[in-house]
Order: C-alpha cells, then sequence, then structure tokens
C-alpha cells in the first residue's frame, strides 16, 4: 500500500495493487490448477473495490479450493468441510461493516454442505459465494461429485456414476437467491466483473465458476471455455441486451410462449425476436430457463449475471429489529432490571 | 409434617408440605403448579418444583401415558429437593391417580376430581375396580370432589359453552388448593386478569371457577382444618422463582452485559433446550442477536463465526445436537476462540427420553470429538446455579479463548427454586483483552502480528477480529506452527501444539476456586462426591445422615474439566468415596482414572432425579448402619 485516494464517500480507502492483498503463503495448487486464475482475478478485482483489506475476510470449508483464504492478506478462516456459509452467516450477521466471501467446491457446497447454502442464500446472508465448480472431488484425489455428468468413471465410479447432478444455477434459483451468475476460469475480464457485479450486489451473491482440475477432470469446460470454442459456445448474458452469440452474433435466444427459452438462427426469427435479457425481473423463471438452457458444458451455455434483484438482506433486518426493541423499550437493556424482571419478594433481615 | 398447632378454627401449621398436581396432558397441570409456586413463593415459603411432563404434547387422553405432573415442595425452611414422597395428590382423572399413587407419602391426602371416574375412563387408565370404592386407597386420606361439575355449573350463566367451561377446571383444583394450604387469592386473580385478559370469557370462567375451589374448601366442611406453612428464614434480599432455562438465559445476558462482548446465539430447537432460545430472543435490547439455523452444525457454525467476528459466541442444544456439533467443537478448539455450548442433556441415547432428566454426556463432553481435543466443563447444580455458571463458561471461554461446555439437564432446566437475585456489580468482570497491535518481530526485525503467540501466564492466543489494520491473519483447522499460525505439517510442532493445547486447559486449575468439603467435624469417612442437578438429593441425604448423629461428607463439582487442583488429596482423606449420578457412572469412571481411588458408582438412570431417601440408605449402608424401614421420613431435613 502506498498512498490513499478519496472514493465515492468521504472516508480515505488506500490504494492498493495485487500485492497488496496476496499474503506470503506459498501456493499450493497443481501447476496449472484452473485455482491459480481464480486466485490472481480475486486479487486484481479487490484493489478498484475501493474496500479495505481488514474489513475483507474469506471464509472456505475443505477441498483444493478452499486453500484459498490462507493466500489472501486479509483475515480469513479455513474451516471444515461444507459449514463455509454457515459460518459466514454469523460472521456477517454480526459484523454489517465486513466484506464477507465464502470459497467453497462443488462438493463442499452440493454435497456435504448443501444445507447450508440453500438457507444461506433464502435468507439473503450479505455474503459473496464463488464456487469453484471443478465438476470433480480434487483434494480426496478424484471421486466424482454432485456436479459430475452422468455415467462418469471416476476412481469411486469404475463402471460410471448413476447420479443426476445438480445444476447449480438451477439450485440456488430454486433456493430463493436473489444474485446468480456463471463465470469460468480461462476469462480474467469476465472474472473480474462477475466479481464486481457480485461484490456490489447487497445480500447473498452466488458465483459459479467453471474451473479447470487438470489433474482429475482436465478438460472438462475445454469445450466451451477454450479460446477457441468461446464465440460458438458461451452465451454472454446482458441486462437489458438482447441474448446473442456466435462469432457474427449470428445466434440467438428466444422466448416461446409457453415460456422455454430456445436457440435459433438470428436470420431465421428476426433480432427484434431475440430474448432481451432481464436480470432484474422479480420472477426468477426466466432466469431459471436461461439457466437450463444447457444440459452441461458439451452445448451453448450461458454465462454472466441471470438474477440481480433486492430484497432486504438478513444482517441488516437483524440490526433494524435491534433498534426497534431498543426505542420500544426506551434505550438499551438494563442488567439489573432484567433480573427483577418476573414476580420478585423480599425477604428482610431479622 | 409435624404440626404445632392446637386451636380448632385456626390453621394447622405445618414445617413443609410437597404436593403434587396430576392430570392429563390437556388438563393444565403445569400452569396450576407453577401457579401454586408462585403464590407461596411470593409468601416467602423456601420451594422447589419438579415439573414431570410427557415428550407427546398430547398423548391419548385419559392414558397413563397422557399424564403430567407438576411436584412443589414448600417450607419454612431451607429445602434442597422437590421432595421425595408427596404428602398430597391432586388427581383429576383415574390415569392421573393410577400412575402416582406408588409414590405418595404414608397417610397422604389425596384430592380426586370424582367425576372422571367413570367406567371409561378406569380401563382407559388401566383400573379393574374403581379405586375410590375397592378399599385399595385405605392408607391415604381421600377427598372426592366432582371438580367438572362445580366447574361448569358455576360458569353456566356466564355465556361459556359447557365444553369450555369445562376447561377451567384446574383453576378449580388450584383454588381448592390454595384455600387448604392458606394462600391468597388477589396475586392469582390479578395474574388471570393479565393473562386471559384478551378472552374475557375464559377469563371469567377461569376466575369463577378459582373462587369456587376456593369456597369449596372454605364451605364444604369436608375437610377437617386448613394449613399453613409460615416463610421460611432466607437470607435477606429480593428473591425471584427461577427455572434453569431463564436463568442460562440470564447468565448469558449478564456475561454479556459484563464483557461488553454482544451476545450471539447460533441454535436449533430441540427440548429441554429451547426455552434458552424462547427467552434469548426477547431481549434484542440488550444487543442479543438470536439465529434460529438449519440444524446444529449451522446454529454452532454460526456463533463460531459470530466469535471469530469479536462477539459472544453460544450455541444451545441437547445430547442429538451435541453429536451434530462435535466436529465444529473440535474446529473452535484448534482455532482457539471462544464459544459456549450449553448442553440441557436429557435421556439418551438418540432421541431417548426428550423430557426426562439424565447426566450421560458428560464423558461425551468430556471426550466426544476426535484427535486430542479437550476443553473446559462447567456444571450447574440447582435451577438458579444455572446463573452463575453461565458467567463462568462465558469468563473461561473468553479468557482462555476456548469453547466451554456449560452442562445442565431438563430436571434443572424446568425446575424452579427462589434465586436471591445479586447485585450486578458484584458479578465477576470479563476482559475480551483484543489485541490492538503487533505482538512479535519478524526475522528481518519489523514488528509483526502473530496469531498463535501465547500470553505466558494463561497460554492463551491473541483475538483479533477482523477491522484492525495490522492483524489480517488467516486461521484454519490445519494444524498451525506454534507462534506464527502458518500451516504446518511437522510432526514434532504438533506434538508441541498438543501439549500446549492441553496444559492451557489444564492450567485453568489455578483460576478456579478449590473445592470446598462439606464435613462437619473433618472426621468422617464416607465421602458423597457429585456434579450437576444431583445437588439437592445428596445435601437433602446428607443433612438425613447427620440427623441420626453420623458422619458424612459432601463435595459437589462445578468444574469437571479440569478438576479443581485440590481434589485428589481431598478424595484421598475418606475410606469410602461414593459418586451417585443419572447415568452409568461416568464421573466415578473420571476420578477413578485420574486419582486412583476406589471410586464407587451409584447409578440410577429412569429419567427421574434421585430421592434423598435412596441416597440417605445408601450412605448408612456404607457406615455399616443398618437401620429398619432405614430412610428416615425427613422430617428434620430435606
Ligand atoms: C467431514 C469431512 N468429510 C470428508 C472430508 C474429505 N474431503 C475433503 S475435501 C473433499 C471433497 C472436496 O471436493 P470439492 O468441494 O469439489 O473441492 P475441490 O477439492 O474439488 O476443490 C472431501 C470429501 C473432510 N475433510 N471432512
Ligand atoms: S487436484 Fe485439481 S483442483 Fe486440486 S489443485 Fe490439483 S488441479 Fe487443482
Ligand atoms: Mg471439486
Amino acid at each position: 500500500m502506498t498512498d490513499t485516494a478519496l472514493t465515492n464517500g468521504a472516508v480515505p480507502v488506500p490504494v492498493t495493487t495485487r500485492k497488496d492483498w496476496s499474503s506470503d503463503q506459498e501456493v499450493r495448487w497443481c501447476p496449472g490448477c484452473g485455482d491459480y486464475s481464480i486466485l490472481a482475478a480475486v486479487q486484481m478485482a479487490l484493489p478498484d473495490f475501493g474496500v479495505r483489506r481488514e474489513n475483507t475476510v474469506f471464509v472456505s470449508g475443505i477441498g483444493c479450493a478452499a486453500r484459498f483464504p490462507y493466500y489472501m492478506n486479509t483475515y480469513g478462516m479455513h474451516s471444515i468441510h461444507g459449514r463455509a456459509p454457515a459460518i459466514a452467516t454469523g460472521l456477517a450477521a454480526s459484523r454489517p461493516d465486513l466484506d464477507v466471501w465464502v470459497i467453497t467446491g462443488d462438493g463442499d457446497s452440493l454435497s456435504i454442505g448443501g444445507n447450508h447454502l440453500i438457507h444461506a442464500l433464502r435468507r439473503n446472508i450479505n455474503i459473496t459465494i464463488l464456487l469453484f465448480n471443478n465438476q470433480i472431488y480434487g483434494l480426496t484425489k478424484g471421486q466424482y461429485s454432485p456436479t459430475s455428468e452422468v455415467a462418469k468413471v471416476t476412481k469411486s465410479t469404475p463402471f460410471g456414476s448413476l447420479e443426476q447432478p445438480f445444476n447449480p444455477l438451477s439450485l440456488a434459483l430454486g433456493a430463493e437467491a436473489t444474485f446468480v451468475a456463471r463465470t469460468h476460469d480461462m476469462d480474467r475480464k469476465h472474472m473480474i466483473e462477475t466479481f464486481r457485479r457480485a461484490h456490489e450486489h447487497r445480500g447473498a451473491s452466488f458465483v459459479e465458476i467453471y474451473q479447470n482440475c487438470n489433474v482429475f477432470n482436465d478438460g472438462a469446460f475445454e469445450g466451451i471455455t477454450g479460446k477457441d470454442n468461446r464465440a460458438e459456445m458461451l452465451i454472454p448474458l446482458e441486462h437489458g441486451q438482447p441474448v446473442r452469440f456466435g462469432a457474427e452474433g449470428e445466434h440467438g435466444v428466444v422466448l416461446r410462449s409457453d415460456g422455454t427459452v430456445h436457440i435459433v438462427d438470428v436470420a431465421e426469427v428476426g433480432e427484434e425476436h431475440l430474448l432481451v435479457h432481464d436480470a432484474r425481473r422479480e420472477n426468477p423463471g426466466l432466469a431459471f430457463q436461461l439457466s437450463r438452457l444447457s444440459r452441461g458444458p458439451f452445448e451453448p451455455t450461458p454465462i454472466g449475471v441471470f438474477r440481480d434483484v433486492e430484497r432486504p438482506e438478513y444482517g441488516q433486518q437483524m440490526a433494524d429489529q435491534m433498534a426497534m426493541a431498543e426505542s420500544r423499550r426506551g434505550g438499551p437493556g438494563d442488567l439489573a432490571s432484567l433480573l427483577r424482571s418476573g414476580s420478585t419478594w423480599t425477604v428482610g433481615a431479622g | 409434617m409435624s404440626d404445632t398447632t392446637t386451636d380448632e378454627h385456626a390453621p394447622h401449621t405445618l414445617d413443609r408440605v410437597v404436593i403434587r398436581f396430576a392430570g392429563d396432558s390437556g388438563d393444565g397441570m403445569q400452569l396450576t403448579g407453577d401457579r401454586f409456586t408462585t403464590s407461596s413463593a411470593l409468601l416467602g415459603n423456601d420451594i422447589a418444583t419438579f415439573p414431570d411432563f410427557p415428550a407427546e404434547i398430547r398423548a391419548p387422553a385419559g392414558t397413563l401415558a397422557g399424564v403430567s405432573a407438576f411436584q412443589v415442595h414448600i417450607s419454612d425452611h431451607d429445602i434442597l429437593t422437590p421432595g421425595d414422597a408427596p404428602n398430597v395428590l391432586v388427581a383429576m382423572n383415574p390415569a392421573a391417580l393410577r400412575a402416582n399413587t406408588g409414590i405418595l407419602s404414608p397417610g397422604a391426602i389425596v384430592i380426586v376430581n370424582v367425576d372422571a371416574f367413570d367406567e371409561r375412563s378406569l380401563a382407559k387408565a388401566g383400573y379393574e375396580a374403581n379405586p375410590l370404592t375397592d378399599g385399595s386407597l385405605s392408607a391415604y386420606t381421600v377427598y372426592e370432589v366432582p371438580m367438572t361439575s362445580i366447574t361448569t355449573e358455576v360458569s353456566k350463566d356466564a355465556g361459556v359453552k359447557p365444553r369450555d367451561a369445562e376447561r377451567s377446571k384446574n383453576f378449580f383444583a388450584l383454588g381448592l388448593i390454595s384455600w387448604l394450604y392458606t394462600r391468597p387469592i388477589e396475586p392469582t386473580l390479578a395474574w388471570i386478569d393479565e393473562r386471559f385478559g384478551g378472552k374475557p370469557l375464559v377469563r371469567e370462567a377461569n376466575v369463577r371457577a378459582f373462587k369456587a375451589g376456593y369456597h369449596f374448601g372454605e364451605t364444604a366442611e369436608l375437610f377437617e382444618s386448613s394449613y399453613e406453612v409460615r416463610p421460611a428464614k432466607l437470607e435477606p434480599g429480593e428473591y425471584a422463582n427461577i427455572t434453569g432455562n431463564i436463568a442460562t438465559a440470564w447468565g448469558l445476558i449478564a456475561a454479556s452485559v459484563r464483557s461488553g462482548l454482544p451476545l450471539f446465539l447460533g441454535t436449533y430447537p430441540i427440548t429441554p433446550a429451547s426455552d434458552i432460545l424462547h427467552e434469548l430472543s426477547k431481549h434484542k435490547h440488550f444487543g442479543v442477536r438470536t439465529f434460529q439455523a438449519e440444524d446444529e452444525i449451522a446454529g454452532i457454525g454460526a456463533a463460531l463465526g459470530a466469535s471469530f467476528g469479536g462477539l459472544l459466541g453460544v450455541t444451545t442444544t441437547s445430547g442429538p445436537g451435541v453429536d451434530l456439533k462435535s466436529e465444529t467443537m473440535g474446529l473452535a478448539i484448534s482455532l482457539e476462540l471462544p464459544l459456549v455450548i450449553v448442553d440441557v442433556q436429557r435421556g439418551g441415547p438418540s432421541t431417548g427420553l426428550p423430557t426426562k432428566t439424565e447426566q450421560a454426556d458428560l464423558l461425551h463432553a468430556m471426550y466426544g470429538r476426535h484427535g486430542e481435543a479437550p476443553l473446559p466443563i462447567v456444571a450447574a447444580k440447582t435451577p438458579a446455579h444455572c446463573f452463575d455458571a453461565a458467567i463462568e463458561a462465558v469468563r473461561l471461554a473468553v479468557t482462555y479463548r476456548t469453547p466451554v461446555m456449560l452442562l445442565t439437564d431438563g430436571y434443572l432446566a424446568n425446575g424452579t427454586e427462589p434465586w436471591l437475585i445479586p447485585d450486578v456489580d458484584t458479578l465477576p468482570a470479563i476482559e475480551p483483552a483484543f489485541a490492538t497491535g503487533p505482538n512479535a518481530e519478524g526475522p528481518d526485525g519489523t514488528p509483526r502480528f502473530e496469531p498463535y503467540r501465547r500470553d505466558e501466564r494463561t497460554l492463551a492466543r491473541p483475538w483479533a477480529p477482523p477491522g484492525v489494520a495490522g492483524l489480517e491473519h488467516r486461521v484454519g483447522g490445519l494444524e498451525k506452527a506454534d507462534g506464527t499460525g502458518s500451516v504446518s505439517y511437522d510432526g514434532v510442532n504438533h506434538e508441541r501444539m498438543v501439549h500446549l493445547r492441553a496444559a492451557k486447559i489444564a492450567g485453568i486449575a489455578r483460576d478456579i476456586p478449590p473445592v470446598e468439603v462439606d464435613d462437619e467435624g473433618g472426621d468422617a469417612e464416607v465421602l458423597v462426591v457429585g456434579w450437576g442437578s444431583t445437588y439437592g438429593a445428596i445435601a437433602a441425604a446428607v443433612r438425613r445422615v447427620r440427623a441420626r448423629g453420623l458422619k458424612v461428607a459432601h463435595v459437589h463439582l462445578v468444574h469437571l474439566n479440569p478438576f479443581p487442583a485440590n481434589l485428589g488429596e481431598v478424595l484421598a482423606r475418606y475410606r469410602t468415596v461414593l459418586v451417585p449420578e443419572i447415568n452409568m457412572g461416568q464421573l466415578s469412571r473420571l476420578l477413578r482414572a485420574e486419582f486412583l481411588v476406589p471410586a464407587e458408582s451409584v447409578s440410577k438412570v429412569q429419567g427421574v432425579p434421585f430421592r434423598a431417601a435412596e441416597l440417605e440408605a445408601i450412605v448408612l449402608d456404607r457406615l455399616g448402619v443398618t437401620v429398619a424401614a432405614a430412610p428416615s421420613d425427613g422430617k428434620v431435613s430435606d
């Protein structure tokens, strides 16, 4: 940190660079792991967010992804498997002054911690959840995960897995999430922009990041995130813009009268009939449709912000209730009167 | 009971009486008992109560399974238990009679709602013949009172439907007992007004039933006389009647106020702990945050997150919830952050006996985590003592940056006793002592913050909640290097950390009072060692034994980990060490392992507390005294 600058308000926030946000700990992911680029994107993004290191906390569960807090020069907690959303809930509800981030993997958040994830989302806790989805258990060396495709052959499923995977975005939308987005580890700019939007949102923000595990599930997203495939396979969602993709914008998405969305050739249907993306819609139905446009990272897949709506944030509501209780009682609690608030009687001396 | 009055018309004076109200779960017996207790407390009696109710909200009406009872012991001297054997039973139906006749004292008064003794109800309770007529109750003085019919009769012209009017019969019973024991009626009438003010018809029916019960006593000439129990000579001061759960909640608030740490409760509803949540959620104006989580894991997780944020994190639960919290307790031990886990013990294993009491979680509290994971354990011994125990748990958690388990149980949670309200300025001060700046130097001499550099005296690490520039640091469940707190897989460092964590908890022994031995002459040969809610029964048994001119000593442990520093030396002084517990002998195992003494377990696991007489008999036996019908009737003691 070198200087201080004035941001929007009158409070000076130190000017920082990526280096200020990097801890002195040696990063220990496998060489080539997608986690590196996500870490770099976060460390590069934060200096522009106008926030302070001392007011920033990263909370994680267990998994490769969950090592993340050790590498951030902020406050941090590497907790236990699946429980980060619960721990972050207590922290964020107690300390509305903090920026609380949750770093989690697909096993951490959707298997062992699925319950905490959905409840944090529905409560709209003021946290930013980054789900590193590599469709595999990395840290335990390559078992299938709740986002692995059907029939996946792994160490624990030599004959192929039998399970229908979760669609993390559909799940988050079903759990009443107010901010839902997707990005991927091959596009730093897109990641930074998505993190910025997620961070600005008051309440629970959910970001799925397609992340390559080059050791146990290499190339899982290559078909859509590879440099040469992106134009044809990624559908960028931009609020207020027609949904279209392809090198020349030749493909697009339309909304049919039965409420379903479909990929079309723009030339065939006409530009004016394309769906115009509206992330602010109260009703999550359309966002849900978009989340199901692709069955997996082998078909054209939307990325960007699917949903971004306002709803009161839990910590703020909790603080409001406390303030209301205080004003109703005419001031903060008095211990001596509390202890005498039931029926009491006095025993005299002698 | 001693009877000291001779005047025919004045009430007979008793030194104490044990009354048990029993009826169907839907009959309002808990409310009735509670009201009688409050008016007795306001009269200045010493009191102890024992609510005893089924797990089902409404078991089938009229069955033994559905019987709900409330036992209250009132006295003109200080008492320790809700009483072994009731002197008076109020039975609202045959099932309530059948479930309770076995425990009555000889010659007890039995007041039955005779209207409920029809053939169907008798059959439901499992009676083949009517006990009111077959002579099976000849050991007792039985009064048959038509409670239902009088109650409906008096409300006939009040606009209440007969079915609804009938519901007020518990107030008739309350009125009758209030007359029999000369309790003033005004406080109860005022209470009915307040409680049912919003429902004028219900209010009216309850008032009429209550007054009808009172007047029935006066005019029916059924009873030879009424009785009175004079005020007890308690220590001067202001008193409240308080349950263990309320005392726990208030103790936590008091600790929050005394430490300046806002309270955060993360919890999930479970019997018999939920009332702590209910109570704390009323007190948001104390800066109390209550969070009803999605499960117990999230409850403790959120509490730990709050502690990381510099608040007082607390979680409350009972046995099944403790199972779920174990992993997070281990994390809290590794993170070395303050946290209080309240376990209101109940019968186990599994769902067990949700509404019945047990002390079988001690070894779980002690050892129920993987790895070497010690934490301090504090146990409350009476309902009111839950207040002090909660403050002590917080004090240790904050001072030593550690999770602490506070053990209470179902009996303490719902039982009540008069509580001498403390002067808040005399409560222990608790100092959070947050880290304010660097505490070490880097290799190049620059000041830096090391999150695991310990205080030399307490071995506690610094507590540095987010928000302070320069103290940014990461903590986690992976083993940490001594001092810097960086991740370390080094075996020798791990061993050092295991020993440091253990030494920190063991060192608390220097910071807690030595055990007080209650041994009048100092020359008893038998020592009774207890912990938790057995306090009242043990102390009462000890009084009874001494009243026979015999010697016995009593030690009651509040700190179970670490033990007080002098405990080993105390145990070694006695020929016989008896350890009564509502479990299979968990403390006795710890004492044997720790001190190599032949501690003898006295075990009972029936979901109910020990009776003083049971313990008296065992102590007498170990003293080599054989007394025909060994237990005294408790005249002098209890
Ligand atoms: C209670 C518990 N169960 C199991 C484990 C073992 N475990 C550690 S990480 C992990 C799965 C991690 O997968 P994911 O969340 O997808 O993270 P990734 O390693 O892929 O980043 C498992 C099963 C554990 N640490 N704790
Ligand atoms: S195992 Fe996979 S996810 Fe884990 S660090 Fe290695 S490459 Fe990354
Ligand atoms: Mg994974």
